[in-house]
This record gives C-alpha cells, structure tokens and sequence, in this order.
C-alpha cells in the first residue's frame, strides 16, 4: 500500500466519468419535473368543437365565442364591406393581402383568399380574435375613416389597443404595425346555413388537412 | 451571561458573527441620504414575506375562485384588507427603494472593482424580484392579471424554432387559463422568495467581505490606524443601525399614508381594469403593466417586428435588462464617485436618467405615432449608455480624489 503511488491521471479520469454519469443522472431525474409543466391529459382534453347558430346574426354585427379557451369571432360582412376587401387601395395597405407570404400558415387551404373564407360563404367570417403580435384580443371597429385609426386610410376591421396592431375585416395585418402575419383562420365549416362548427375542417377537405 | 454566552460561542459563532458583521464591521463614516435604501430594501421584503404569509392563508389559487377569493380578503377577513394593501404597495415600493438603491450605485460607482460580483448579484435580484412582482400581479386574476400574463408569456412564443413548444409548456394548455394561475402561485409564494433570500444573503456576504463604498468613492481599507481599523470608519453597529432606523421611521410614515389614504395610487399600484374579473374574450381598451415594469416593457414596443417575427422586441428587452450586468467593465473611468467624475459622465448618467423615466411613462400610454417615435429614441439614448460608456468615461478631466473622506 504504501509503495504505490497515487495515480493523477486515473483519478481525474474517474472524477471526470462519475461527473458526466452524474450529470446524465441529473436530467433524468429532472425530466418528470419538467414534464409535469405539459399540458395534462385534461387540458388536452377539452378542446372539443363548438357549435354557433348565427340564424340571428345580421350584416355588421359580431359575436364572441371561447374555443379552445381562445376568443373566435363569427361576423357578417355586408357586400360593400366584401368588395372593399378586394380594393387594390385596401390591398395596398396590407403586408401580405394573399396570404402567401409570412402569413400561409395562418388559414387551413380552403380559407386563403382574399376573404379568408370558406368560398361560397364569403360574407361570414371566423377568426380568433388573438392578436398575432402578443395575444391581446383587438377591439372591432367596422366603421371606416374613423379618426382615431388614421382617418381615410382606416378601412374598417380590427384594432389592437394592446400595441397599436391593425388588421382588416378579414383579419389581414397592416403593413408599419407589430403584428407580423395575419390573424389564425380556425378550421370550420357549415353544418347548415345557419349552424356553424368550429374546430373541424369542411367533410371535403378532412383528408387534406 | 458571561457563562451562557460562551456556552454558545462554543457551540456556534454567535459573538463571532455579531462582532465581524455589527459591531466591528466598519462602516465610512461619509454615509448620506442614498445609504438608507439598501436596508429599507430588507424591510419591504421582511413585509412582503410577513403580509404574504397571512395573504396565502386566505387566498385560492383556482381561476374560478381567485378573483372571489381577493374580495373575500378585502370584505370578510377581519383586517384582510390591511394585509393586502400593505403586500400591493409593498410591491410598489420594493421598486421604489430598489431603483433608488441602483442609482446610488450609479452615482458613486458602487458597481466598479473590487465589488463586481455585489452588483451582479444585486441585478439577479432585480430580474428575479421583476419576476417575482409580475407572477404576484397575475394572482388576483383581473382583467390586467389576465392579458398581462398573456402579453408576457406570449413573449416566448415568439422564440424562434421552440417557441410555439415552449408556449404551451408554459402555459400547460393551449391558452392562458388555470394551469397558469397555479403554477405562478407556486412560483410566486415557494420558490422565487426562497431565491430571494438566497440572492439577499449571497448579496450581503459579498458586501462585508469587501466593504461598502462610499459618496467620496475611497477605499476606507486603505487607510487604517496601528490597530488596524480603518480611520475614516465607524462600527456599523450602534451607528449605522441608528442611522438606519430612522430611515425606517421616515419611510413608513410614507408608506403608511399610501397605505391608508392612497392604495391604488390612482391606477398606478392596482391598475382600475384588475378590479373587473378576468375575461378570456375582452381585453381592456388600454393594458400596461405597472409603472415598475414599463421601461422594459416601451423598449419592446419600440423595436418593430422583424423578418415576421416579434423575437427582436424581446431580444432588445432581455438586452436592456441583461446590458445592466456589463456595467462594471464598460466603465473606464480612474474615479468611482459623481464627485469626481468627468463632465461627459455627469451629462450621460443624467440623458440616461430622462430616458429611463421618459420610458416608463411612454410604457403607460397609448400607442401614437409620437409615442412609438419617443420610444424610439429614448431606447436608443438608453443604450447609448451603456454602448458608448467605454469611450465617454475615457474622455474628459477627473477630479483629484481625496485621501481620506471629505465629511
């Protein structure tokens, strides 16, 4: 015993490796710590569809709806408000009118045009009402040129009172606000003309999306 | 008393400990009004500790029942409501000593060599006490609780590639909603203070082992008598822990009287939107968060989206907090003290004063296109700073500093 030499190299070799098991030691246990942080089997869970009649819901009004704990507005656009979307004034206000660039992922397929609608029913709208800045729920402020929002070049939509992000009736972003893209397009569809559901796609584009 | 004293001594250090950090821990004798803050900032905390205790005793932690539960406290609970504006100014007013504590760092350059690690450790408290004040706010679970934490969480969404992953692991669902409430709760009463008390030790081990600065900025050590007790010193105890009573006196009458007379303080300690009950569907007209936090919170504002994404806005907040650690390497200066300094430090210290203060009232207003300009400016003169602090305080005539303190 007392002829040996103490081994340096050998020694910081196994500090060393028990330091790196150690470590990994460490992750794993802190694993299921940082997992209890996921949403839980209910939180999962609660997401179900919602059904809105809008039997009631006439040209310029908007109603609120929570789906997945997230507001979704459901308004009707009159037909003036519908061509005025296709305005190439309006259109030139906009960051992305087509929502082709930034914003492609902000609708399901069949809802990327210019009304981000279903096609043949263009004059009701379905948006969640979470700014895409961060998160706040813009106010609704249909009435264009109002003189609060920047007068003639105000064309009627959504107003963000958070951070000043501007969006139109079909919840498209102005160009100079802090929202980056457009606002989400949940998947919905038309049960009957006057039963919308909210969180499932249209029967003929399930497969797609 | 002799024998029981010493019975201890022998068991722990307790005559040890009072002398080396009492009663012969010297102390400059040049201390002035600034030097009050540091201990008031142990009182604030001794009363946010004390009233949140009591608070936590009656409180829900339940999204359903948390906003019934505060009026629970303020209505029903004998002296309830007490114990509730004493922990809502409370918070205000940790802000208040604890700004005036870092600009005393500011003046008399407490941040320079040898005392780096009691300003770093100082500014890790200010993140954490900033976390800490912001998860207490959601508690109450109004209107401003709400979209307050919706803004803030959504902040690290914007994180590219993880966010949208880390969103919902912080959130626990897909939207602002109990899983928050809870585990703020948790945050907010178990861990973050026991951080606190930590840092608060760490922060004071630092301080006597190296010593306090002083208004002259003279290292009172290198100046002792043959005992080896530093002639411009005074034994912190009974002198300065006088000294500090009566910062204490003085500044609980103040705290009283908003207390008592004025605990919203006009929507600007309990904003008027968080006595209406939180609503997933509404957000107020018009959100900021508290007075405290609006500098921060202009500087994101200020800084415009970016290849589609807000992460620069949150960078450039996480910078201005982040850059306040750097302080004691940017600073070239040979001087420690404002009353030594070069004038090009005095003009910079005050623009980044008015920018700091211009910003917090700009994080409470609307956005305009004047404001978002304002913002805009005033982030920069802000980080000007710090950015050019390397070459300003190289430049320009110092003051001789003195031998010894000049009080």
């Amino acid at each position: 015993m007392s002829e040996q030499t103490i081994d340096l190299k050998k020694r910081r070799f196994l500090t060393r490796a028990t330091s790196v098991v150690g470590a990994v030691g460490m992750g794993f246990v802190a694993w299921p710590f940082i997992s209890t942080w996921k949403p839980s089997a209910r939180a999962k869970a609660a997401g179900a569809p919602v059904d809105v009649d809008i039997s009631k819901l006439e040209a310029g009004q908007l109603i609120r709806v929570l789906w997945h704990k997230k507001p979704v507005w459901i308004f009707r656009r009159s037909d003036e408000a519908n061509a005025a979307l296709n305005s190439d004034e309006l259109k030139g206000l906009l960051a992305d009118p087509d929502s082709s660039g930034n914003s492609k992922s902000q609708q399901p397929s069949y809802a990327q045009n210019t009304y981000r609608t279903i096609a043949d029913k263009k004059n009701v709208a379905v948006i969640v009402g979470i700014c895409t800045h961060l998160g706040c729920s813009p106010t609704y402020r249909p009435e264009p040129g109002a003189a609060d929002l920047g007068g003639v070049s105000w064309k009627g939509g959504f107003y963000c009172p958070c951070h000043g992000s501007k969006f139109d009736l079909a919840g498209r972003v102005y160009t100079g606000v802090p929202a980056p893209t457009n606002l989400v397009i949940p998947p919905y569809h038309f049960v009957s003309d006057t039963l919308i559901r909210i969180g499932v796609d249209p029967v003929e584009h399930e497969e797609k999306s | 008393m002799n024998n029981k004293q010493s019975w201890i001594d022998q068991r722990f250090p307790l005559t040890k400990v009072w002398n080396e950090h009492l009663a012969e821990y010297y102390t400059p004798r040049n201390f002035n009004f600034w030097y009050f803050f540091g201990s008031l900032a142990i009182l604030v905390l001794v009363i946010q500790l004390i009233t949140g205790i009591f608070l936590t005793m009656h409180f829900k932690p339940d999204s359903t029942q948390a906003f019934a539960s505060v009026e629970y406290i303020m209505r029903d609970v004998e002296w309830g409501w007490l114990m509730r504006y004493l922990h809502s100014t409370g918070s205000s007013a940790f802000f208040v000593v604890i700004y005036l504590h870092m600009y005393r760092g500011l003046l008399y350059g407490s941040y320079k060599a040898p005392r780096e690690l009691i300003w770093i450790l100082g500014m890790v408290l200010y993140i954490v006490l900033m976390a800490e004040a912001f998860m207490g706010y959601v508690l109450p679970w109004g209107q401003m609780s709400f979209w307050g934490a919706q803004v803030i969480i959504s902040l690290f969404g914007s994180v590219p590639v993880i966010g949208p992953d880390l969103l919902v692991w912080i959130l626990g669902d897909y939207a602002v909603g109990d899983p928050v409430l809870t585990r703020f709760f948790s945050l907010h009463v178990v861990a973050l203070p026991l951080i606190l008390v930590v840092l608060v030790f760490l922060h004071l081990v630092a301080l006597h082992a190296v010593g306090s600065n002083n208004p002259d900025g003279i290292e009172i050590k290198n100046n002792k008598d043959k005992d080896g007790i530093p002639k411009d010193g005074i034994p912190f105890h009974p002198y300065y822990s006088v000294k500090d009573i009566m910062g204490v006196v003085a500044f609980l009458m103040i705290f009283c009287a908003v207390v008592f007379f004025a605990p919203a303080m006009n929507g600007y300690f309990l904003e008027n939107a968080n006595f209406i009950e939180a609503n997933p569907l509404k957000t107020p007209d018009h959100i900021a968060p508290l007075w405290y936090l609006t500098p921060f919170y202009s500087v994101l504002r200020a800084i415009p989206p970016m290849f589609g994404s807000q992460f620069p806005g949150v960078v450039g907040m996480g910078a201005a907090l982040v850059i306040l650690v750097a302080l004691p390497w940017l600073d070239r200066s040979p001087v420690k003290s404002i009353r030594y300094r070069s004038p090009p430090f005095k003009w910079a210290l005050g623009i980044f004063v008015i920018s700091f203060i211009m910003l917090g009232w700009l994080g409470m207003q609307p956005v305009t296109p004047v404001n978002a300009f304002l913002a805009r400016v005033f982030t920069v003169l802000y980080f000007a700073f710090f950015v050019l602090m390397p070459w300003y305080t190289s430049i320009g005539k110092t003051k001789k500093v003195p031998e010894r303190t000049t009080e």
